[in-house]
């Protein structure tokens, strides 16, 4: 665990109350991870420690970087989605839908609208659940234990609700190019409904139980200050950066799939420490609650698979009529289709921030060039400067707060 | 809870009517004409195409002249067109700004002998580690990087992932 740069022995180094310091003006370089429990996943942290107070941390990535944009670049367009989900893996219904929309674009093709209100609100559901992850963990870092098991049982309802429509509860790829895998079941929304009936009774427990915690307030407060100006140069997006004053959410100001059909607030906080961060995302379970009720209130009936011929297999029975439905089916399923040459940038708000996929098409069936910019990897950028001047131990609280997920860093 | 804060005024909100929020280039042209070779618009989208040797004083501009304010940097994206393009790399950078709430798409092409641009982390520090990882994924160089090791491959790793002509397995 621990590394120590070669030690000097210090001549006589004083400190401020007259007496021989020991270390003297001597700093240590601990390694912090890669499999330690509270870096959430595999990060290594170089810190520079004076005594306790740290002086720069140089976060070390790469460790669970599977090459997923190269990967992307070997597959069909409709198969990358099993790839997306895996990148983000507390967000893969935000991550598959930043595709989908970006490739749907490319296309010319708008998603049918009980498409639309769907993946807004499994994409929300997801918010919950991973922000409910970030909850359980980050208090557990603070030294809560019980939060992190109330969050997890909330999860796994969440989780139950995406198995009803998915058949899977992580790496889901419901979300297809011009549609859904399948529409939802006859079940899915009584299940739903039994959730979002208990969960603001949940959130209110859970303010009871941590935000009012005075240990958790002094451990938060005033920790791990970064201002709006340099959230923004170091390229912060998401909570970590509304919790510093700047209220920029993708969500309203390029809105997709129709989120300006929605009434939501977007909580901003201004002093931009670990408290603000906190309260930031609280306050979004409850907007994204706001969001999965009126998303349930105005479901419409209809088709979940949009026209386009390319993107809709054809009907069995005109197949057995048709010699050149049955060439048609045959060649979507086993070629896929194609998509127009050109490029597509498109920012979607996941729930760690702005996420993009900028994507290159040669005319192919097969991406020429997937990028995935995705919102850990800047907001980790922001450590640095966050972490500068406070205690090692608060550092844990830091890491906690930026609510980094290493599979979004490295892909 | 703390006391509510109202978001509604500071927030960009993209008006009904308004389909595509791309920067508008002319004041772009004016300044910059000997160093921008194309401007391409195309799915509601401008892409600037600019001379690399210019790409920081051009940043500069756009971030710092007020009826751009590209406040944000919000990806670079390294791209290859193939082993047998000339030019065959290219660099996007997508700005976003916070005020306008518009964003512009610049992109430079580098030849395959000696791809390398100026890094402009001095104009956004987020450009850091996204040059970084360029580097790391495709071999592009930047002058007068504050940090220019690899970011996401182990240090000793010889070769550049995302490279057309790198073998996705068995390699």
């Amino acid at each position: 665990m621990m590394s120590t740069k070669e030690i000097t022995i210090p001549t006589a180094s004083v400190t401020a109350l007259g007496k021989r310091d020991p270390l003297g003006d001597q700093r240590m370089t601990l390694s912090l991870g890669p499999q330690h429990p509270s870096t959430h996943g595999v990060l290594r942290l170089e810190v520079e420690l004076d005594g306790e107070i740290v002086i720069g941390a140089r976060p070390d990535i790469g460790y669970l970087h599977t090459g997923m944009e190269k990967t992307m670049e070997t597959q069909k367009w409709q198969q990358v989605v099993t790839i997306t989900c895996r990148m983000d893996y507390l967000n893969s219904m935000g991550n598959d839908l930043g595709y989908v929309l970006a490739v749907e674009k490319l296309l010319g093709v708008e998603a049918t609208p009980r498409t639309q209100v769907l993946r807004v609100l499994l994409t929300e559901l997801n918010r919950l659940s991973s922000h409910l992850v970030w909850w359980g963990t980050h208090a557990l870092d603070l030294g809560a234990m019980s939060p992190f098991f109330y969050a997890f049982n909330q999860r796994e309802m969440i989780l139950d609700l995406f198995e009803c429509v998915s058949g899977a509860r992580l790496h889901q790829s419901y979300f297809r190019i011009g549609g859904l895998m399948a529409d939802i079941p006859d079940n899915f929304l009584p299940l739903l409904r039994k959730f979002t009936d208990q969960f603001p009774e949940f959130l209110q427990m859970g303010n009871k139980l941590v935000t009012g915690n005075r240990i958790f307030q002094s451990r938060t407060k005033n920790i791990g200050i970064i201002s709006g100006e340099d959230a923004l140069q170091w390229g912060l997006t998401g909570p970590s950066l509304r919790a510093s004053g700047v209220g920029w959410d993708v969500r309203k100001s390029e809105p997709y799939s129709g989120y300006e059909t929605y009434d939501f607030d977007v909580p901003v906080e201004n002093t931009g420490d670990i408290w603000a961060r906190y309260i930031v995302r609280m306050r979004e379970m409850e907007e994204s609650l706001k969001i999965i009720n009126q998303a349930v209130a105005k479901l419409p009936a209809g088709p979940i698979q949009s026209d386009h011929p390319k993107l809709k297999l054809p009907e069995r029975d005109l197949m057995k009529e048709h010699i050149d439905v049955m060439i048609h089916h045959f060649l979507l399923a086993s070629e896929g289709f194609t998509v127009p040459i050109g490029e597509v940038y498109f920012p979607i708000e996941s729930a760690r921030g702005e996420l993009a996929y900028y994507i290159v098409s040669d005319g192919k069936e097969r991406p020429w060039r997937v990028r995935a910019k995705t919102p850990s990897f800047l907001n980790l950028q922001g450590l640095a400067t966050m972490a500068e001047g406070h205690l090692l131990a608060d550092l844990i609280g830091i890491i906690g707060s930026i609510d980094i997920v290493l599979g979004d860093i490295d892909r | 809870m703390s006391e509510e804060t109202t978001t509604e005024k500071l927030l960009p909100i993209r008006g009904a009517n308004q389909t595509s929020n791309y920067a508008d280039t002319t004041a772009l042209t004016a300044r910059f004409e000997s160093s921008i070779i194309e401007i391409i618009e195309s799915l509601g989208e401008i892409t600037v195409i600019v001379k690399a040797e210019s790409i920081v004083p051009l940043m500069m501009f756009l971030r710092s002249e007020p009826n751009f304010d590209f406040n944000f940097l919000s990806d670079v994206s390294g791209l290859d067109l193939g082993e047998f393009a000339a030019p065959r790399f290219a660099i996007a950078y997508h700005l976003y700004s916070i005020k306008h709430n518009h964003r512009l798409r610049i992109k430079v092409f580098l030849d395959e002998e000696n791809p390398r641009v100026e890094t402009i982390s001095e104009v956004w520090r987020s450009a850091n580690w996204m040059e970084r990882e360029i580097y790391d994924m495709f071999g592009v160089d930047f002058i007068n990087h504050p940090d220019l090791r690899r970011i996401l491959m182990p240090a000793d790793y010889e070769g550049h992932p995302l490279r057309k002509d790198f073998p996705v397995r068995g390699y």
